[in-house]
């Protein structure tokens, strides 16, 4: 097998190629470093990466080797490369959830997701780019310097996990890990023509995940595929008693539900479409594109129908009340007494005036606004007007889903209004931001599962656009029966994956 | 509608324990502004008696056996401190000098 074939291969691919013992998770490990060296410039290349764990990665790889040359039995993504979003601490790489606050920072301890990677023998190639906190739609919240689209390298990858989705977009690994608190790993997979799924909330242990806000964080996968996603989906997911939010029931089994969607056959299926997730603001490419696999998706059987969600119209507003809420809370942990950057503790300052100098210096622009919109809307003589008020829009984004989930069994959508726009168009634009996380916000509100599938390219720009498909809570299993009946159907009309047609890198 | 000064923004900075330089006030005043401007459409909808939501999926009372378990040491804890002294956190003075 020559280099290209392997970091071109899929992750469920690669893990059998291993299990076989055509190719040794250690050349499969150093195909995957060799291309990030290639084009992961930081000034030149893609960026996806703030941290690559060479040395590391192929100790790991080795030990898989070694398990597997002593007949041990192998997990199904054993010896596959993963790229791991910068906000889930390891106690072996810095963390730095994309903030100069926490530059350099070592974690004490492995997150829950990333030690049952280790056990699964994935391999962890290192930690990769995002907006500062997870704040952002374009990963230029970055204390480090933006993240590249692989389709136009003057375009964002998404955002918060623009890294996530740019690392999965130019080969630089098969799997990557999220986090989706408004949109967060849909709406990157959607602008990159990646898979991205956010599980149900509490589906995936938060234990060592870097609060954003807490009542909306979740984990998940991401892949080139969607049965990818699925293995992933079911080595991170699952009950953890060190998160008092992990739901105490077995994950649905997303993997058998991908491989009976990749039969192309939905027949029994009921869709909705969102009518309020459509119409003025979002592009004539991207409503086109969905519009089409709306009708793949009736050829191979499913019913659709259109489905009125009235208040989801009101989720965008009520989100950037309660997130900024709970991160101006959050936040407060960085105070440099006990781990993080201290600046101006020169012996004549209070702790009170160093704390104020090293957030000042410390937080971004993204977050600054955040965590004063946040103090603002929890102000006693502001709180029932805003962040009341919130509370009892995000039950009424509950109820319009139950009530359409007694008519369908998913709803869909564009992921995003837009493609992929060009770096610094929006940067300082903050509702334009906003507005990227229209179709996404809803279901972090509720709590549901929902995911982004490739379905095309948008004709005026050649960008990619994504299906959304939303399911009730702990019925993550259906996103992956569409999202592979989608897959299989697309992949064939269009001759090969989607990411056949990314341009080819300029590599170092 | 709801507007915001630059005194409420600094203030508000102080409430947040963050310093915030007189270009970043000007621009935050604004922006913010218009921000609560479009969130405050929450209002328009009637909610009087509908109950709020703080978390998705409702759960009380998680508990755990009470059972020991190993926790971080000493050494683990304030190895990534700013600065440590004598198997402590060392911070800057709490108390001024009148105090």
């Amino acid at each position: 097998m020559t280099e290209s074939s392997l970091f071109k291969r899929t992750a469920a691919e690669l893990a059998e190629a291993v299990a076989a013992g055509e190719v040794s998770a250690v050349e499969v490990t150093g195909a995957h470093l060799d291309r990030i060296a290639a084009v992961d410039d930081a000034e030149t290349g893609v960026h996806a990466f703030l941290h690559v764990n060479r040395e590391q990665a192929l100790a790991a790889a080795g030990e898989v080797d070694a398990k597997r040359a002593a007949g041990e039995q192998l997990g199904p993504l054993a010896g596959v490369p993963l790229a791991l979003k910068d906000v889930i601490t390891t106690a072996d790489m810095p963390t730095t959830a994309g903030s100069k606050i926490l530059e350099g920072w070592q974690p004490p301890y492995d997150a829950t997701i990333t030690r049952r990677m280790r056990e699964a023998g994935i391999i962890i190639l290192g930690k990769t780019n995002m907006d500062e906190f997870a704040m952002g739609s374009s990963t230029e919240n970055s204390a480090f310097g933006p993240t590249r689209n692989p389709w136009d390298l003057d375009r964002i990858p998404g955002g918060s996990g623009g890294g996530s989705s740019a690392a999965l977009a130019s080969f630089q690994a098969p799997l990557a890990i999220g986090t989706d608190t408004g949109g967060s790993i849909r709406q990157p997979a959607a602008v990159t023509g990646t898979v991205g799924v956010k599980p149900t909330y509490g589906g995936v242990s938060r234990y060592g995940l870097i609060a954003c806000a807490s009542s909306l964080d979740q984990a998940g996968p991401c892949a080139r595929t969607v049965l990818d996603a699925a293995l992933l989906h079911s080595v991170i997911g699952g009950y953890d008693p060190l998160d008092a939010t992990s739901i105490q029931q077995p994950v649905p089994d997303v993997v058998a539900a991908a491989r009976r969607g990749a039969d192309g056959d939905l027949s029994g299926m009921r869709i909705g479409v969102v009518k309020e997730l459509g119409g003025e603001g979002y592009q004539a490419g991207v409503e086109r594109r969905f519009g089409e696999a709306v009708e793949v998706l009736g050829k191979l059987g499913a019913e659709v129908v259109e489905v009125s969600c009235p208040h989801f119209d009101y989720a965008l507003p009520a989100y950037y009340l309660i997130l900024p809420s709970e991160v101006s809370s959050n936040l407060a942990r960085f105070d440099a007494m006990r781990y993080g950057l201290r600046v101006g503790d020169d012996g004549s300052r209070s702790a009170e005036e160093v704390m104020n100098a090293t957030r000042g210096a410390g937080f971004g622009a993204e977050a600054k606004r955040r965590i004063i919109l946040g103090t603002y809307a929890l102000s006693s003589g502001y709180y029932d007007a805003y962040y009341g008020q919130a509370q009892k829009v995000r039950t009424l984004v509950t109820r319009d889903f139950e009530a359409a989930f007694e008519q369908v069994d998913v709803l869909v959508s564009p992921t995003t209004p837009t493609t992929a726009f060009p770096i610094g168009e929006k940067v300082d634009d903050p509702l334009a931001m906003y507005k990227n996380d229209l179709c996404t916000i809803p279901s972090n509100l509720a709590g549901n599962a929902s995911a982004s599938f490739p379905c095309g390219l948008a004709e005026e720009d050649g960008m990619p656009v994504g299906l959304h498909v939303m399911a009730p809570v702990l019925a993550d299993d259906r996103l992956y029966r569409i999202g592979a009946a989608l897959e299989q159907a697309l992949v064939s009309e269009w001759g090969g994956p989607l990411l056949d047609k990314v341009p080819e890198l300029e590599t170092a | 509608m709801p507007s915001i000064s630059r005194d409420e923004v600094a203030h508000l900075a102080r409430l947040a324990r963050l310093d915030l330089e007189p270009a970043e006030l000007d621009h935050l005043a604004g922006q913010l502004d218009q921000i609560i401007s479009a969130v405050a459409q929450v209002s328009e909808v009637a909610a009087d008696d509908i109950p709020p939501t703080s978390h998705a999926l409702p759960m009380t009372n998680a508990f755990r056996a009470d059972e020991p378990r190993p926790s971080l040491s000493a050494e683990a804890a304030l190895a990534q401190a700013p600065e440590a002294e004598d198997g402590r956190f060392r911070v800057p003075q709490i108390l001024g000098e009148e105090q």
